[in-house]
């Protein structure tokens, strides 16, 4: 099942101050799109909304009843504690939650899986080995390894090429690719807009609030990048309620 | 080899409560070491010391109330331990304060009103043996309740595992995948106040984290992952149980300071030539590989 995701009206932050400012628009299933801006553009937050652990301060981000857990999100690497006694192996398995919850056991099926998406992302041999040992790029690879495992319908990346050099990408993009082949629903955060240009079809550019979405081409045009770039990051402690805020609105009637 | 048998068996077999004593070591640390490895990996070592300090005013109301009796010890020490944990990480969410200083609050708060408590009972006599328990006076209801809170630790454990190691590592991708991290949490808090009244029956408040702690600690030194390591913390408290017990009986120090002192040596040992990032092992690391 892949249904849209429509947002209506949304507003994402924190301390009812926004982040992302009335955004409103459709995202079809199956879209391959790279959410591109400069640093505090709100991107994470946008896709912090997206996977549920961020409430919207006004409107409404509707999963087309796609559960939380029917959304595979990879963040920004920081969130880990790589120095927990972990095997790569046990790990990339926690992707199975799914299928596996709280007590399943994992059995053969599932080890071949665990052992296919190894090998997907190149990890081949590395099943033993604790995650504090791994490299930036093999952590990398084996987050991708288990997202791959979540077999979600809608799959979120902030910023996972970041710091990853050049043949990692590659590979990593691949399963990109293959993820949009299946028709899955693909969001990831970028910096590197020759990679957007290459691989992404649709892109949405955000600046705390929308600046251009849509083919790639058209959204990354020099005129666009110039407006991004003049956003205002810091946030107005003495701000009035917004205007456009629906129950403010309402309120003001 | 009679001097062996002497030193090292023949207590046990002679004395039953020598017997008494290993036994509900032997269920102190089956459980209580893999809740300590737990702790240890959550930074949260200096936690449980402060929750175990928290258990004493609520035993020593028990006391208060009915003496040295197991029921109202008991109640009363987990009643106060669970209070105490949840009210230090709501201050420290409420209010400015990080954990570690409210935690620190709370356990000098409890200490004294403990030993006030106590003291207006109690003789000194009392109140030693609340604050480093009585190992080698252990009698049946006693054993029962620490064999029964062991192995109700031990399932818990088992049932809230997987949400437990997967909250360590990616907090984050827990909350994406399921609700069970807070619960899991919540119930692991339960099952540190309930091994530290365990410890407590056993140690006393002061010393009952100590076997829960200190085993973490070696297993680290010796083992890579999680699951080895738990099983080394367990293995390593009976040793040190057992090593503790011979040292009281020999040189008739007192049992709780000496499974302790014993857990330390195993400690000291285990930093200078544990194999994972034991000092040895740093100093010499020997020729690097090929590859």
């Amino acid at each position: 099942m892949t249904v849209p995701l429509i947002f209506r009206d949304v507003t994402l932050g924190y301390d009812r101050h926004p982040a992302v400012h009335h955004l409103s628009g459709t995202i079809a299933a199956g879209t391959l799109l790279a959410v591109v801006g400069p640093n505090g553009a709100g991107k994470s937050t946008l896709f912090r909304g997206v996977v549920g652990i961020l409430k919207p301060l006004a409107g409404v981000i509707d999963r087309g009843g796609l559960a939380v857990r029917d959304i595979a999100y990879l963040p920004q690497i920081a969130d880990l504690d790589r120095s927990f006694p972990i095997s790569v192996f046990d790990f990339v398995g926690t992707g199975l939650w799914h299928r596996c919850g709280l007590f399943g056991g994992i059995g053969r099926r599932e080890r071949d899986d665990i052992i296919r998406a190894l090998a997907a992302v190149g990890l081949q041999g590395f099943e033993n080995r604790i995650i504090g040992t791994l490299s930036g790029g093999q952590t990398q690879r084996m987050l991708f390894a288990r997202t791959l495992l979540q077999d979600a319908d809608v799959i979120v990346l902030d910023e996972p090429f970041n710091a990853i050099d050049a043949k990692t990408t590659e590979d990593l993009l691949e399963l990109v690719r293959r993820w949009h082949d299946e028709g899955r629903t693909v969001l990831a955060a970028l910096h590197d807009f020759d990679l957007v240009r290459a691989a992404f079809p649709e892109t949405l550019l955000l600046a705390r609030s929308v600046v251009a979405w849509g083919p790639t081409k058209q959204t990354l045009t020099d005129a666009n990048l110039q407006e991004a770039r003049r956003m205002c990051e810091a946030f107005d402690d003495q701000a009035a309620a917004c205007a456009g805020d629906p129950t403010n609105r309402q309120a003001v009637s | 080899m009679t001097w062996l048998y002497d030193a090292l068996l023949g207590p046990f077999i002679e004395f039953e409560f020598m017997r008494r004593a290993f036994a509900g070591l032997l269920a102190l640390a089956l459980a209580g070491a893999p809740i300590g490895v737990f702790l240890m990996l959550r930074r949260m070592s200096l936690a449980g010391d402060a929750i175990a300090h928290a258990i004493l005013p609520g035993a020593a109301i028990g006391f208060l109330i009915s003496g040295l009796s197991l029921f109202a010890m008991t109640i009363g020490g987990i009643l106060a331990g669970f209070v105490v944990a949840l009210l230090s990480g709501l201050v420290s969410r409420v209010t400015q304060l990080k954990e570690d200083a409210s935690l620190a609050a709370f356990y000098l708060v409890s200490l004294a009103l403990g030993v006030t408590i106590v003291s207006l009972k109690g003789s000194n006599i009392d109140l030693l043996h609340v604050l480093f328990g009585n190992i080698l006076a252990l009698d049946d209801p006693t054993l029962l309740v620490i064999a029964f809170n062991a192995t109700l630790t031990l399932i818990v454990l088992a049932l809230i595992f997987r949400p437990l190691v997967i909250e360590c590592v990616d907090p984050l991708f827990l909350r994406t995948v399921s609700r069970a991290g807070g619960p899991a949490h919540m119930i692991f808090l339960g099952l540190v106040v309930l091994n530290l009244v365990n410890g407590f029956h056993a140690l006393g408040t002061l010393l009952a984290v100590g076997l829960m702690i200190l085993p973490a600690g070696i297993a680290r030194f010796w083992a890579r992952d999680i699951s080895a390591m738990l099983v080394i913390a367990s293995i390593s408290a009976l040793l040190s149980g057992y090593a503790g017990l011979l040292l009281s009986f020999h040189t008739e120090v007192p049992a709780g300071p000496a499974i302790i002192l014993a857990s330390a040596v195993l400690y000291l040992l285990s930093v200078l030539i544990g194999p994972v990032g034991g000092l040895l092992r740093r100093l010499f690391p020997g020729r690097h590989l090929e590859a």
